[in-house]
């Protein structure tokens, strides 16, 4: 049963799609941690939602639809520039009044009860190769913008007085990063649903940052966990009868725990 | 010193509306010199370097900063910026934060290069902080921290050093270290030193000269000219004391220090 699955098409589909946002969503998760973002991810993702239910009332497909929610929340977020518990608590009346709009489109679709699910849990296993093309699309444009901008994006991430001084367009780039984020969001909607985007795009980072001090090597695993989880949740859904998103969830958690478990004891100083 | 300044400052005011931060201020500094910025809360200290980064522009008058107006990332301009905390986490060694200063704001990935990291391994050395460079600076006590801060500062090899509270939060000892390293490079290389400070006496060993800002005024020269009784009253227009017990020096009585429950000149 489960090498006859491995063998069909839409499997393949299934796994190229989680790779791809695996990798971007591990490139980005390290940005997240260190700019204490993991609120407005959340934030934005469920925004996606209202731009998903949206855009498919008005006959727009979900992915788009996400897109554009995500992606207008993003820059009103980075517009307001805020800081701190400022910025925590804008992000949650944003969500709030989003999510209040996107319970609206939802109860005016027809399928209202599978859709929402699909959005909220993910429907990994019903992407089709023209929603394939367009996320390799998408992804490659954001890992190509995400690094040109990766230096000065990691310094005012990381020591943003320091590198204002030195000359790095923080206001630019505290625009750019919630779009790209956006951006990824809309992404893995589709492989995790709304409401588990943490488990890609902050729990692998979370995970490196347990692990190793070097920056690099917190990017290599961030990704590798997000990439192992994404697809290891596909293939255990594949075997054991269980959403991919619960399995995305369990492993990308398990690395998590092993990570604090295990992580760094040299530095427990 | 007759060399061309390295900051020159021609009748600037700061601020906006009718009651500008401070106003008229001409100041020169040279290669070399050790420069203390001083004064309270609000008075303007941090809006000064904000001008000499290109951050802001002055409201009036003339900056020139190397022969030319101050502008944004300015590679031949070092930035030290207060103490503060890093997530225990995050992935970022003493060795990361120092390659920041020389090219963390290029666009694109940094590549490994043989020269950059010479270059950061120079810079660590000289601030004495090879033994933890490796280490995540989140583990790093305030003062391994600074000095790290110092390297990041003059790894881009900067003609002047702004720092901006380098002191604060910092024990006894740390601080003397760190303005012993400012001390040091300005000796050896010519960088002059701008720190903008509420520490008075930690840095006083070291300045050539002391700029006072105070409620609108100022006042420039040698410490002993400036940290007077006479000086420091006529500025605040109240009567102020400074008193020196045994080498420190002690100033009493200034009306910003009491708005707030701590001290603005700690001494």
């Amino acid at each position: 049963m489960f090498s006859q699955l491995l063998a069909t098409h839409f499997v393949h589909v299934a796994l190229a799609a989680a790779t791809v946002v695996g990798i971007l969503a591990g490139l980005l998760g390290p940005f997240v941690v260190a700019r204490n973002n993991a609120f407005a991810v959340h934030g934005i993702a469920e925004l996606g939602l209202t731009g998903a239910a949206g855009g498919l009332l008005i006959g727009l497909d979900a992915t788009t639809g996400a897109l554009l929610g995500s992606v207008t929340v993003g820059v009103l977020l980075g517009v307001l520039g805020l800081r701190g518990r400022d910025r925590d608590t804008a992000t949650g009346t944003l969500l709030a009044a989003g999510l209040g709009l996107g319970v609206l489109f939802l109860s005016r679709l027809h399928t209202y009860a599978t859709t929402g699910f699909g959005l909220l849990f993910g429907s990994i296993t019903s992407v089709s190769d023209t929603q394939l093309h367009r996320l390799l699309l998408i992804t490659g444009a954001v890992t190509v913008i995400l690094a040109a901008l990766w230096r000065p994006l990691w310094f005012t991430s990381v020591d943003p007085d320091t590198a204002e001084a030195r000359g790095v367009p923080t206001r630019g780039l505290a625009v750019a990063f919630p779009v790209l984020l956006a951006a990824a969001v809309a992404t893995a909607i589709q492989v995790t649903g709304v409401l588990l985007i943490l488990t890609l795009l902050v729990t692998p980072a979370a995970a490196a940052h347990r692990l190793t001090s070097r920056p690099g090597t917190a990017v290599a695993v961030s990704v590798a966990v997000a990439v192992v989880a994404a697809d290891g949740g596909i293939l255990a859904s594949l075997q054991w009868d269980a959403p991919t998103s619960f399995y995305i969830a369990v492993f990308s958690f398990a690395a998590y725990v092993f990570a604090r478990i295990i992580g760094r004891p040299e530095l427990a100083r | 010193m007759t060399a061309v300044p390295v900051l020159r400052l021609d009748r600037v005011a700061a601020g906006h509306g009718k009651t500008p931060l401070w106003s008229d201020l001409t100041f020169d500094i040279a290669p070399g010199e050790f420069i203390a910025v001083l004064g309270g809360n609000g008075t303007g200290k941090t809006t000064l370097l904000r001008i000499l980064l290109g951050q802001l522009d002055p409201a009036a008058g003339r900056v020139e900063v190397l022969g030319s107006p101050p502008r944004r990332g300015n590679s031949k301009v070092g930035y030290v910026p207060q103490q503060h905390t890093f997530d225990r986490d995050l992935p970022l060694r003493g060795v990361d934060l120092v390659r920041l200063g020389l090219d963390g704001h290029r666009w694109g990935i940094a590549l490994p290069s043989r020269a950059a990291k010479q270059r950061v391994t120079t810079a660590i050395t000289a601030v004495g902080a090879d033994s933890y460079a490796t280490e995540p600076v989140g583990r790093l006590s305030g003062g391994e921290q600074q000095r790290l801060r110092v390297a990041q500062a003059l790894v881009a090899d900067p003609l002047m050093l702004l720092a901006d509270e380098p002191l604060l939060s910092l024990d006894l000892a740390s601080q003397q270290q760190v303005c012993a390293l400012l001390d040091a490079r300005r000796r050896q290389a010519g960088t002059a030193v701008v720190v903008v400070t509420h520490e008075v006496n930690p840095v006083l060993p070291y300045a050539d000269r002391v700029l006072y800002l105070a409620g609108g005024a100022w006042a420039a020269g040698a410490p002993d000219d400036v940290l007077t009784t006479e000086t420091l009253s006529r500025l605040y227009q109240a009567p102020v004391d400074v008193l020196r017990v045994r080498d420190r020096i002690v100033i009493v009585g200034t009306p910003d220090a009491s708005h707030h429950p701590h001290h603005e000149l700690r001494v």
